[in-house]
């Protein structure tokens, strides 16, 4: 009776020592489970709360794990290029450009500058397309849907750019050993063109409904941040590490594909927390944009693939009228070349960060070993960290903005 | 580049000695080193302090198995990678399969928490010092380690797509 | 009314006067439900990002009724189940269904839902059919939206033209006996 008027009244704390009576203090467990809305891809959060304030949470992860290191093992490395899309599917070409540039380390394949540019044009417009993603979602989350429908406009033009050079939308299979499989046709130049020219108008319109929004800054600023050492420390890389203040990028510390030859710059945060992380996003949206102008400007003319008969499928036409060709042929579907012993590691900047290969080769067709050093597996760890003693809301939107995709996390 | 690794290799082995810092080799252009399980704490240590080295990052840490290589089956390759100097190197070590204890760098490295309860669950290797080593992708009751070289990648139980069907 | 392009939808079979329509029970309950479907997006992987493509502005699934998503299973019509379940998820998938109320319907959309897809591995669940009854299939790696929104339309159709009884039927009952389900 008079501990409910007690409790009631404004003017009195709640007494977190009390052991017994109606209103004792007790901690919750909510479960955060694999399938909820706002989480993007299946993880689990065992979230341990006091009222609204998170204490903890215990991780669970593998909802979707689809064994790609034990798959590749038995493919042909081409073949492996087709697991290499579902792994960060919201930037399939990222990987594919990736995976290949692995296998032409292996193999000593040198890549001819157009194909160099031409790769860099398409992993360029899969940044974008990821980041729309993540920050359009994240403004979602924070209950904001009119951006989402407006920009994801614009990742279905970029889809109709993949269609005309690979046929496929989302996982796209890019690409192959030594370059691409086939030059960009004139509609694939007019659309990229069409995207420079007004993709900015529809990111301003975007940030225009979002980035200066009192609801928006209020509900990311300061919420889930981390400090740069602490991210070093977690392996963090990409927006979410230069969002804390460090700017490592790996097309700067180590350019492949000819990422030295472009001039463009790379937006590091201050504080390390959400909203640093949706301007990351959004600047190198702009600082991508940049890229692809100025490789259209200077794509260089040339052949489109190396020449290497033993990796690179050879002209139909010549297929049918060139012995050799036909045998190259046979030899590459059938699997009977060998790919050469030896160790290599290369990583590539992909939308969340540092996307490492490591492949271990004994002379056979398949990997002897293939590690893929996935960016949301390494920094999702550090996920309770940063929401400790915030809200469930908070939690959310901290997740939101890590950008995390369960075909990474779990192979 | 290459003095870089010069340098890293003569530096570790006259710190640790010559016969704990063996098989070295560099991969196109990626110095790689061999340890001993015990070597590996004070190799990262010493790494991480070190005044010009600084390798303070840890890329990745993967298992590996070889089955062929007696007493030496079960693997753990390190990538480390230091930032300010942009040098890259892999550490490797081995362990028989009978006792495939490793220790733990996750007071160095925070980032070694999932990593190597990855490798636990993949191939089985014992991490000494781990503050929780469950498994983490596979489902919790899996009582074998699957990317070891014997067993299959198909679900062993499956009964509609037999291997006559599918040629094997 | 002369030369409007809008096409109109056929009225079911009834009897029609002056101010009243008299059709079965059956027609008119069918037409309300397959006319306001409301999903569970089950999204897991890649085929969830083709699903977002077909919630967006482009190919707009709230066309077809859907506008809510809902993802609380009790308040759900249909459990689009998009992506690859792992057999760690499974058990996931039958707790949501079960949570789900009659009438309810399940569509499969990509490879991997409907059969394991490429992933012939020892941890993924070769099909959602082994653990849930499924309704639609969609085939493809990922599916477009276009031929999310026909297996949706096929849904449609399945709640327009089935019985009110249906879920009540000895039939209907062994199916979800086979399954393991009361």
């Amino acid at each position: 009776m008079s501990e409910i008027a007690l409790v009631n009244n404004p003017n009195v704390g709640i007494d977190h020592t009390k052991k017994s009576g109606p209103y004792v203090n007790e901690l919750t467990t909510l479960n955060l489970g694999p399938t909820h809305p706002a989480t993007h891809g299946i993880f689990q959060n065992i979230l341990t709360m006091d009222g609204e304030t998170i204490i903890d949470a215990e991780q669970t992860v593998g909802y979707i794990h689809r064994a790609f290191e034990k798959i590749a093992e038995r493919r042909p490395l081409y073949q492996i290029t087709t697991l290499t899309d579902r792994m960060n599917y919201c930037s399939a070409p990222i990987n594919n450009m990736g995976w290949h540039m692995t296998v032409e380390k292996l193999l000593g394949i040198e890549v001819p500058k157009r194909a160099q540019y031409m790769r860099v044009i398409l992993m360029e417009l899969a940044r974008i397309a990821d980041h729309i993603i993540c920050n359009s979602v994240l403004a979602v989350d924070t209950g904001a849907l009119t951006g989402f429908l407006y920009v994801f406009q614009w990742r279905e033009f970029i889809y109709e750019i993949y269609e005309e050079l690979c046929g496929a939308r989302l996982t796209t299979n890019m690409g192959r050993f030594g370059g691409m499989e086939r030059d960009f046709s004139p509609v694939a130049i007019e659309k990229i063109n069409k995207v420079l020219a007004e993709l900015p108008k529809a990111l301003k319109e975007f940030e225009g409904l979002v980035m200066r929004n009192r609801i928006f800054m209020d509900r990311t600023q300061n919420v889930g941040g981390i400090s740069g050492e602490r991210a070093l420390n977690y392996g963090f890389t990409g927006p979410n590490l230069r969002a804390a203040g460090i700017d490592y990028d790996v097309r700067v510390m180590n350019p492949y594909s000819s990422y030295e030859d472009f001039d463009f710059e790379v937006p590091v945060g201050t504080k390390g927390d959400t909203y640093d992380r949706f301007m990351v996003r959004q600047e190198e949206m702009w600082q991508s944009l940049r890229i692809i102008d100025q490789a259209m400007k200077n794509l260089p003319e040339g052949p489109y693939h190396a020449d290497a008969p033993h990796y690179y499928l050879p002209d139909k036409t010549d297929v049918y009228k060139n012995m050799e060709a036909l045998i190259y042929h046979f030899k590459i579907i059938m699997g009977e070349i060998d790919a050469p012993v030896g160790e290599v590691y290369h990583s590539v900047e992909g939308g969340n960060g540092e996307l490492g290969f490591y492949l271990v080769s004994d002379g056979g067709r398949s990997p002897y070993r293939l590690k893929f050093r996935r960016p949301c597996f390494i920094y999702y760890q550090a996920f309770p960290e940063m929401i400790k003693g915030t809200t469930l809301s908070d939690a959310i939107v901290t997740m939101s903005s890590m950008n995390v995709i369960a075909g990474e996390l779990d192979t | 580049m290459e003095n870089m690794n010069q340098q890293i290799v003569e530096d570790l082995q006259k710190h640790f000695g010559e016969h704990s810092i063996y098989g070295i080799g560099e991969s196109h252009g990626i110095l790689q080193v061999t340890v001993g399980v015990d070597t590996i704490v004070p190799l990262m240590h010493y790494l991480y302090q070190h005044a010009s080295f600084k390798f303070q990052f840890l890329t990745d840490l993967a298992g590996i198995h070889f089955p062929e290589a007696k007493g030496q089956e079960l693997g753990v390759v390190y990538h480390l990678h230091s930032l300010e100097n942009n040098v890259r190197l892999w550490i490797k070590a081995y362990a028989p399969i009978e006792n495939p204890v490793f220790p733990t760098i996750t007071g160095l490295y925070a980032t070694a928490n999932w990593m190597e309860r990855e490798a636990f669950d993949f191939y089985g290797i014992i991490f000494d010092g781990h503050p929780n080593l469950t498994r983490i992708l596979n489902v919790d009751e899996m009582d074998y380690h699957p990317l070891r070289k014997e067993y299959p990648l198909e679900d062993a139980t499956r009964h509609d797509k037999i291997d006559e069907l599918f040629g094997r | 009314m002369s030369n409007s392009s809008v096409q109109v939808v056929e009225a079911p079979p009834g009897i029609e006067g002056q101010g009243f329509f008299a059709t079965s029970l059956d027609h008119l309950v069918g037409m309300a439900r397959s006319n306001s479907l409301w999903p569970l997006p089950f999204a897991t992987s890649c085929c969830g990002i083709e699903f977002m493509a077909t919630m967006a502005s482009h190919y707009d699934i709230s066309r077809f009724g859907s506008e809510r998503m809902s993802f609380s299973a009790r308040q759900a019509d249909v459990l689009m189940v998009m992506g690859t379940i792992a057999k760690k998820m499974a058990p996931v998938v039958k707790q949501v269904y079960l949570q789900m109320a009659e009438p309810r319907w399940v569509l499969s959309v990509g490879a991997c839902a409907s059969s394991g897809g490429i992933f012939d591995t020892y941890s993924v669940l070769q099909g959602i059919d082994r653990v849930i009854p499924v309704d639609v299939y969609v085939p493809g790696c990922p599916p477009r939206p276009e031929q999310i929104l026909e297996g949706f339309m096929q849904i449609q159709e399945l709640a327009k033209n089935e019985s009110t009884r249906r879920r009540h039927t000895p039939e209907y009952k062994e199916l979800l006996a086979s399954y393991g389900i009361e």
